[in-house]
């Protein structure tokens, strides 16, 4: 049986592996066929039975590419023990939707649910919904915004807020129950305001886990506090290492470190090489044989707590990562093992938070 | 009998939907039998039971504020409830052939951005994505989004009908041949090419309220785009229905309403220059059932108490009165002091919201004292939407429901279950088969789209265009 302390020390050996299930690959063409739901169910399986253990969607503007949270909704019944991480933009969105939907992602996934909270420039976004473009330090700040709002209303019904007390006639306690009243801070682009409370109970997670890119986390943007892991993008597989212990020491402990790696691998009877034609992605690209890779992530696994990998082609790359590369990564011990109906939060350790407007019943003396 | 446009046929069939309701007084959470109102499990339950019946649609409503009352939130009813999309993404992957309808406001969403979220839905499900219309005008709810209260009542279904005609012209705006037949048209491999050049037709309105301008992103579906249904009343509701639904979740389900309500739809349907039957008719509705008319009988008692306790009871008297009344007896008559609002508050979504308090209390005051009913007793008789309920024998209720098919009263019903999930369970096990031995039931899916399975022509990609407001 194994206790906090075992699975607390196993965390800190061992990292986690994450997958992003983007159409086909970067290479490849979105889910648009007459049967490309059914092989997103199929590569979702896939994974979780690679072991896997996360799986993310992402969702920025292009063709073809179906939105990222429903994706991984439908993932949500099929799957056991993958958590589900969807990309959602932070700056054209609303607030109170995207709160309640990724709150829903919970429920349908037992808890497995993350969100990758992005803020880029999209002027084709902003033209579609009407709305003025944001770049800059605008775009840290939108995004600053609608974390702490999703995370008030997710605080907004306290764990035990639906009573269903049969006695009294009270399906809630309406006392657990609190407007957010957010305000955006002075200064704000374009001002708002939320009242609150969420139209949906706590998710099962009470706070989902929220990953953002590093490059818009710190001082003066996103709170390091307001996410719980950073996605680490460097220029080369050899810049990656440099770059997390950069960022590792910017954000300090409490964040969790993801590195995001391109993956393209011998197979199938071709060289790696050949294959490495897609679109230049700015993220690092690992060109090479499946025995290679083992060897370098088992190095980035013990630095960042885990990696995200882009394969090329999602078949192809797939297929040989289940084949040779995790079990190998699992033999040397550098993969956590896949909880059995864990949450995400296990996965990254991180404990299930009381809600900010809770108040303990044991307050006596005060 | 009651006779129809001569343009209109009755198709001489009846089709189900189930409402999975989140916000409301009907669901029973008392019983023992009660299930969680939140958890998946339930939501699978109720559609695959809905599906295995050949259900059309299994909808679920969307919350923007939870409802109030006497300015806390309301503690008595079944509250709290997942988005929509996100769940009916999810039950895409365990049912087949029924329609996921999503309630979504024209208000508080995007144009383009729900419409591309309809599209997913739609695509995720191979065809079976129904959007649920409605507006709200009201600065209330308007407080959890970042455009608040801005839109005047008599504007809503201007707003509504220009925001449809962009949804629509962004779901035509793919050509049929914008993707090869394996699925990688275009130039494979660089995903700004995956539709042929020029395939997409780029989308712009400018109106009062929003601006769009928009590359649509996604290709048709299988029923080429969701299902549209509408549940507005008034006559300006009714004409945009008629103009732009496929389906009507109608009020009117008691036969002479229902009939009358047919006529007014087919003659309002022609003069939008659509045909007769171009929009379906599937009225809310309520189904209490068991072998025998007595025990069904028994049942409606038994799930009006659970409905209804005394606490409900007086909270739907202080809604109208605007102040506490915890100091009335349930059993006595109804309260003799005047209400504290001029006029009722509209913060529980309820249709009386806007009459004079003084009056309407007065006036039911009278009719109760006249009826000899307590408030528990007159709540429960005004509260329940007994005109909605179908409440007999199975084959009762079969014949009742036969009629209705046989003169084309409507095309359906749709059902809201009073228990979760086991609510739907004696509809299928039990009424479905006497209405399939009536012949005026499905006895398999027509198709794998719902447009398919309700009877629904493919829309005119031509007709379609560009939206009304340039």
């Amino acid at each position: 049986m194994s206790t906090i302390d075992d699975r607390t020390a196993t965390a800190a050996r061992a990292g986690f592996l994450a997958i992003e299930l983007d159409g086909a690959g970067w290479d490849g063409t979105g889910f648009g066929s007459p049967d490309g739901f059914a092989s997103l169910a199929e590569a979702v399986l896939a994974a979780e039975s690679a072991g896997f253990h996360v799986a993310t969607f992402a969702d920025s503007p292009r063709a073809g590419r179906v939105n990222a949270l429903q994706r991984a909704a439908y993932a949500g019944p099929v799957t056991r023990t993958i958590a589900l991480v969807p990309e959602v933009d932070t700056v054209y969105t609303e607030p109170f939707h995207v709160s309640t939907q990724l709150a829903s992602l919970d429920y349908v996934s037992g808890g497995r649910a993350g969100w990758i909270a992005t803020a880029a420039e999209f002027p084709e976004t902003a033209a579609a919904v009407g709305r003025e473009n944001v770049s800059g330090t605008a775009l840290a700040q939108e995004a600053a915004a609608s974390i702490e709002v999703s995370r008030r209303l997710w605080d907004s019904w306290e764990d035990d807020a639906v009573i269903r007390d049969v006695a009294t006639g009270r399906y809630i306690d309406a006392d657990k129950l609190h407007y957010v009243d957010y305000k955006t801070p002075e200064g704000f682009g374009a001002p708002y305001s939320v009242k609150g409370p969420s139209i949906i109970p706590r998710p099962l997670q009470g706070q989902l886990p929220i990953l953002a890119p590093a490059s818009i986390v710190g001082t003066g943007q996103v709170p390091a506090d307001a996410v719980d892991a950073v996605l680490v993008t460097a220029p080369t597989p050899e810049l990656l290492t440099a770059e997390i212990r950069d960022v590792r020491h910017r954000l300090g402990a409490a964040v969790a470190i993801v590195g995001e790696l391109d993956v393209v691998l011998d197979a199938r009877g071709q060289a790696a090489v050949e294959r490495a034609t897609g679109p230049v992605s700015g993220r690092a690209r690992y060109v090479g044989s499946a025995a290679d890779l083992v060897d370098f992530l088992e190095p980035l696994l013990a630095e960042a707590d885990g990696v995200r990998l882009h394969p090329a082609s999602l078949a192809v790359e797939l297929d040989e990562l289940a084949r040779w590369v995790l079990p190998e990564l699992r033999r040397r011990g550098a993969l956590r093992a896949p909880v059995q109906d864990g949450t995400f939060r296990d996965l990254l350790g991180l404990p299930r938070p009381a809600s900010r407007y809770a108040h303990p019943s044991t307050t006596a003396g005060n | 009998m009651p006779q129809h446009s001569s343009a209109f046929t009755p198709s001489g069939t009846l089709q189900l939907g189930v409402f999975f309701q989140g916000v409301n007084s009907g669901t029973i959470w008392k019983a023992a039998e009660s299930g969680s109102q939140t958890d998946f499990e339930s939501f699978r339950r109720i559609a695959q039971t809905a599906e295995r019946g050949l259900f059309a649609a299994f909808f679920l409503g969307e919350g923007l504020r939870l409802r109030e009352h006497l300015g806390r939130p309301h503690a008595l009813d079944v509250v709290g409830r997942p988005d929509a999309q996100t769940m009916l993404a999810a039950l895409a992957s365990v049912t087949t052939h029924i329609g996921l309808a999503a309630t979504q406001n024209t208000t508080y969403n995007d144009p383009a951005d729900l419409a591309h979220r309809l599209s997913s839905l739609d695509l995720i499900s191979g065809g079976r994505a129904a959007w649920n219309m409605v507006t709200t005008d009201n600065a209330w709810t308007g407080e959890n989004f970042r455009r608040g209260g801005y839109l005047d009542h008599a504007d809503r279904y201007v707003h509504a009908e220009a925001f449809v005609r962009t949804a629509k012209a962004i779901w035509d705006s793919w050509a049929p041949d914008a993707i090869a037949s394996d699925g990688t048209a275009g130039t494979a491999g660089t995903a700004g090419n995956w539709p042929a050049d020029g395939a997409v037709r780029r989308v712009h309105h400018e109106g009062q309220h929003y601006t769009v301008d928009y590359t649509p992103r996604l290709p048709r579906s299988p029923q080429h785009h969701p299902v549209l249904f509408q549940a507005g009343d008034s006559p300006a509701g009714r004409d945009f229905a008629a103009r732009q639904a496929d389906v009507i979740f109608s009020a009117h389900p008691q036969f002479d309403a229902a009939v009358a309500f047919r006529a007014d739809i087919i003659e309002r349907t022609l003069r939008a220059g659509r045909p007769a039957d171009a929009v379906k008719i599937m009225p809310a509705s309520e189904f209490i059932l068991a072998p025998t008319s007595a025990e069904a009988a028994e049942k409606k008692a038994w799930v009006r108490e659970l409905q209804i306790g005394p606490q409900q009871a007086i909270a739907y008297l202080e809604q109208f009165w605007g102040r506490q009344l915890d100091g009335w007896d349930p059993d006595g008559p109804l309260p003799d002091i005047d209400p504290a609002v001029e006029e009722t508050s509209e913060t529980r979504g309820s249709g009386f919201h806007g009459a004079k308090a003084g009056e309407l209390t007065a006036q039911w005051r009278q009719e109760a004292a006249e009826k000899g009913q307590s408030i528990l007793e007159f709540v429960r008789a005004k509260a329940a939407r007994s005109d909605a309920s179908f409440v007999g024998s199975y084959s009762e209720v079969a014949d009742t429901l036969a009629d209705y098919a046989r003169v084309g009263a409507v095309d359906g019903f749709n059902i809201s279950p009073w228990l979760i999930p086991t609510g739907l369970d004696d509809i299928v096990n039990h009424l479905v088969p006497e209405l399939q031995e009536r012949g005026v039931y499905p006895t398999q899916y027509r198709g794998t789209t719902l447009r398919e399975n309700l009877g629904l022509a493919v829309p005119d990609r031509a007709a379609a265009g560009e939206p009304a407001i340039r």
